[in-house]
């Protein structure tokens, strides 16, 4: 029995794609400070879950809770608390890295240039603020999607596969933001194949075929 | 803290804005096919103006119709496909508030730049200045219709990689009453009768559309999303 009324708690979840059965009954809980990583072969539903715990796609069976009520029912106050960032950056090619950021984080919360840009700062693409995504490499535009989930301030990070494209600085600065975002109290679902390599409270979730 | 719905309806107007202006190339499509359209007819036709005149205003409504329809396409794709649709679906706003805001500027940068042209089109067409008023209304009220058709048609084929066949085809026969009460308004405007009629129609199948369609083209965005 669950009785995680404040955090994340997955139960039971079915995800049917066409004939697959995705998702075959997979629980978790996520409690503040706490992450949850979930590793598996290709294929096994890892992004699916994510998208299933964000909102986005509703499972068969099974329920998403948040703070004890059915993420459907407190729908908007969950969305202001989680910040996801999927596997491909989602970055608008066309906008500076700065304004992607704006528009994204502004619908959030009311959020100054200067608030962003320290934000970029901390993933270390400030000197990109200016720059249209367009001209970004693959890596540049993964830590201008980090730095989209640092200045959302959420509670809840749902990451997938949040260390592509990244270099070896790049995936040291993202453990370390892991670290302290789950030290503060926060929690973070993390979809990763390698080992995550921190030393704070990490539970390993094993999706299999 | 939070954002609230105006707040944010002015915000993604401007994301929309900002990106079309980035583009000039999308942006200027519509209009330069509009615009091609409507001249090739009095080039097509013999020289009598009178047949011209007669013909007009079915030429300028199908002309518009289909130049809205090409741009509808990418109402929702472009940030279907880059992934910015799930943050603005994720983004603790409403999703009908996105999609109103959405539509909202794809009219701005597609109907309603038509209507700033139609009289450069219906001078072309020789339709008299008189009629320029009533045609510029119908023009802005079936546009405007056709943007929020557009915006249920393009919810629902959004996940599809031919989906701009398909939106035609769902979008078009639901035009149809706009086709013909705004050509019908412009063409009586022309022959010298009072248009206030077929207007108030256009009107009418305006507010029936921009009341219901948000919803529609919302629960269609959450179906392709998943």
């Amino acid at each position: 029995m669950n009785t995680a009324a404040d955090g994340l708690v997955v139960e039971k979840v079915h995800v049917w794609r066409g004939d697959r059965h995705v998702l075959k009954g997979v629980s978790l809980t996520l409690q503040r400070g706490q992450l949850v990583h979930v590793s598996g072969p290709n294929g096994t539903g890892k992004t699916t879950l994510l998208r299933v715990v964000c909102g986005i796609l509703r499972p068969e069976q099974g329920l998403v809770s948040w703070l004890g009520k059915s993420i459907a029912s407190v729908r908007t106050e969950y969305q202001a608390a989680l910040a996801y960032a999927s596997h491909e950056p989602a970055l608008k090619a066309d906008l500076t890295a700065l304004e992607n950021l704006h528009f994204a984080v502004r619908l959030k919360r009311r959020v100054t240039a200067e608030e962003l840009r320290a934000s970029l700062e901390q993933t270390g693409v400030a000197a990109c603020a200016g720059l249209p995504a367009r001209v970004l490499s693959a890596g540049q535009r993964r830590r201008v999607a980090m730095a989209r989930v640092l200045a959302m301030r959420a509670s809840l990070w749902l990451l997938d596969e949040p260390f592509t494209n990244l270099d070896s600085a790049g995936t040291d600065l993202l453990r370390n933001l892991l670290q302290s975002h789950v030290e503060r109290g926060g929690s973070a679902l993390v979809v990763a194949h390698h080992d995550l390599k921190l030393d704070c409270n990490v539970h390993r979730l094993e999706l299999t075929a | 803290m939070n954002v609230g719905v105006w707040e944010a309806m002015i915000l993604v107007v401007h994301r929309e804005l900002c990106l079309s202006f980035r583009r000039p190339d999308q942006l200027l499509q519509p209009l330069v096919f509009f615009l091609i359209v409507t001249t090739l007819f009095p080039l097509g036709l013999s020289l009598q103006l009178s047949l011209l005149r007669d013909m007009a205003p079915g030429v300028l409504w199908v002309a518009a119709l289909l130049s809205s329809l090409l741009s509808l396409d990418a109402l929702f794709k472009s940030d279907a496909d880059d992934g910015t649709l799930e943050q603005l679906a994720l983004s603790g706003q409403e999703l009908t508030v996105i999609v109103v805001a959405k539509t909202f500027a794809h009219w701005l940068v597609t109907g309603a730049a038509l209507v700033l042209v139609s009289p450069v089109v219906g001078t072309a067409l020789g339709i008299p200045g008189s009629a320029f008023a009533t045609m510029m209304a119908s023009l802005s009220l079936g546009t405007f219709t056709l943007s929020w058709l557009g915006a249920i048609g393009a919810g629902l084929t959004v996940g599809l990689r031919r989906g701009n066949v398909l939106l035609s085809l769902i979008v078009l026969p639901l035009a149809m009453p706009l086709l013909i009460f705004g050509a019908g308004a412009t063409d009586r405007a022309l022959s010298g009768v009072s248009p206030t009629g077929a207007l108030y129609f256009l009107a009418a199948l305006c507010v029936f559309t921009c009341t219901l369609a948000p919803f529609a083209a919302t629960a269609a965005l959450r179906i392709s999303l998943e």
